[in-house]
């Protein structure tokens, strides 16, 4: 491992004690404003926290909300996978056209199918992927809950009897988690056919040849790290959409930043845990 | 329009045969912040018996029926429902208790994309070992018995208020509690709305003898509702007692509350 890993490694210690203390500290003491925003900012990592030990832990002791799941797994694909679809059709295009003029230059257009099937595979497929979910289902999940919660039907839940972070949140995280591997599948695909499409636009060439010499260069290493890792993108939009709706409040005002803060925050937490997973898995699986 | 005659658990009390109230508050207090709601409440809710408790808009009256039921955790005090502290118990514990309370919310707080019949069968699917069978027909019956069986398969959003709300009671009795609370059931609806929904309430005490806690602005919905009034001021109860009693009090505060002026 190189020295890089655990600069990232001691960041990432470094935000989860900070926000441990920051949310026993936030409101024991007077502080500046600038101290009150530090101590906010690292209370809602401290509250996120708890808040996803709290629907794990519910989630894992039975009585199992196996329906409630397949009902939001398949929301969450059926809704899901005509935008995947069209988002990573348009990047295979923009990919393959951007990287064959560059590749022309530099006299290498015969690793133009290669290059395109890697960087979808590797990067543009997942991220794409990711970030079309968090803003199709991120604002979804956070506006439902934060609906129900101002016109409490999460209280009326809880009061009857019912866990709200069994069956609201750890269904819908869980959904969001699994769905996301299979929806970056679908992106993957039609990334690269499109890319077959714009390619053989400009230069016919059939398809079985424009994968063969795709896959030549790439492996399952390539693959597999790259689609599993959109289990995290799934589970940074579950967690974070489901507690902005969990704590909304102030009427159509607080359902609208929840769903706001649900897209905006799913989108920036997902590009920054790219960054360490694309590191995590050049440590492990280069 | 019904009123309230003497309940038979009052009666009993009056003769001297005592049983531990279903609900039992004591010396109960709640703040939000630096802001107090409730200071030292004490309140008794006999088997059979209506309470309303009354007070201006931000008195705390919800916040005090949400304590009943565990959604929010006091700052002290004890609060016993059918015998068990409820500020005391893990979440397993306490929702073996809020399977015997119903609760009707002020917005009804229907789940928006569940039917009407899938709202009321939803307590029953989750805590009832019945057949689809019997749950059907027992849904039939809950919206029968505050005349929505026509409208089972509407989802809340084609509904009135004051259809919502009978609906959200039809849930709150879906697992046949012992104890039923009211957030302001009658506002938001039309003066004839209210006194039927008022009716439905005295109706569903009277066949089903359960203690009954209605949170309410209403004085004229609370005095045929309730065996007895609690009147809330700035966290604390002002004055308790039956509709004879308020009335005859000279407390400006009550005299302005009855007054509506």
């Amino acid at each position: 491992m190189d020295t890089g890993f655990y600069g990232d490694y001691t960041l990432f210690v470094f935000v989860l004690v900070m926000a441990n203390s920051a949310a026993q500290i936030s409101g024991a003491k007077n502080l500046s404003a600038t101290g009150d925003l530090v101590v906010n900012f690292f209370e809602w990592f401290g509250n996120i926290g708890i808040f996803w030990a709290r629907s794990f832990w519910t989630a894992l002791s039975p009585p199992y909300e196996f329906r409630e799941f397949l009902r939001q797994f398949d929301e969450l694909g059926s809704k899901s996978l005509p935008l995947v679809a069209i988002a990573g059709a348009a990047t295979g295009v923009v990919l393959t056209l951007s990287t064959r003029d560059s590749l022309i230059r530099f006299g290498a257009k015969s690793l133009l199918p290669a290059v395109v099937i890697f960087s979808i595979i590797k990067e543009s497929g997942p991220i794409i992927t990711a970030l079309v979910v968090s803003g199709r289902a991120a604002a979804g999940i956070g506006a439902e809950l934060g609906a129900m919660r101002v016109s409490e039907q999460i209280d009326a839940m809880e009061a009857s009897a019912v866990n709200p972070y069994k069956f609201l949140v750890a269904t819908r995280v869980l959904a969001c988690m699994l769905m996301l591997p299979l929806l970056t599948l679908v992106s993957d695909i039609c990334g690269i056919l499109m890319g077959w499409v714009a390619n053989t636009a400009a230069e016919p060439i059939s398809l079985q040849l424009f994968i063969h010499n795709g896959f030549k260069v790439v492996t399952f290493n390539d693959f597999l790290p790259a689609t599993l890792k959109t289990v995290v993108f799934g589970l940074i939009i579950g967690v974070i959409s489901c507690f902005q709706g969990m704590r909304a409040s102030g009427g159509t005002e607080g359902v609208e930043r929840a769903a706001t803060n649900s897209v905006v925050l799913a989108a920036l937490f997902i590009i920054l845990a790219d960054v360490l997973l694309v590191r995590l898995i050049l440590v492990f699986f280069s | 329009m019904l009123s309230k005659q003497p309940s038979e658990t009052t009666s009993k009390q009056a003769n001297g045969e005592q049983t531990a109230p279903p609900i039992q508050v004591q010396s109960l207090s709640k703040s939000f912040g630096k802001q107090t709601v409730l200071k030292g409440i004490n309140l008794q809710v006999a088997r059979g018996e209506t309470l309303s408790v009354l007070g201006r808009s931000g008195t705390g009256k919800s916040v005090l029926l949400k304590l009943l039921i565990g959604l929010h955790k006091p700052d002290s005090g004890s609060i016993r429902v059918n015998g068990e502290d409820v500020t005391k118990l893990p979440l397993k514990e306490l929702n073996e208790v809020r399977k015997t309370v119903g609760f009707l919310f002020q917005q009804a707080a229907l789940y928006d994309s569940l039917t009407v019949e899938e709202n009321v069968a939803f307590p029953l699917r989750r805590h009832s070992k019945m057949s689809n069978a019997q749950r059907n027909k027992r849904v039939r019956e809950l919206l029968a018995s505050v005349g929505m069986e026509k409208d089972s398969h509407k989802l809340p959003a084609q509904l009135s208020g004051g259809m919502q709300k009978r609906v959200g009671l039809a849930r709150a009795l879906a697992l046949e509690p012992a104890i039923l609370l009211f957030d302001e059931p009658t506002a938001g609806l039309d003066p004839i709305t209210a006194a039927e929904t008022d009716d439905l309430i005295l109706r569903l005490q009277r066949e089903r003898h359960m203690a009954s806690v209605v949170v309410t602005h209403d004085i004229h919905g609370a005095r045929a509702v309730s065996d007895r009034l609690a009147l809330l001021r700035d966290g604390e109860i002002l004055i308790e007692g039956t509709f004879a009693d308020l009335q005859k009090s000279r407390e400006p505060f009550v005299v302005r509350f009855l007054n509506g002026s």
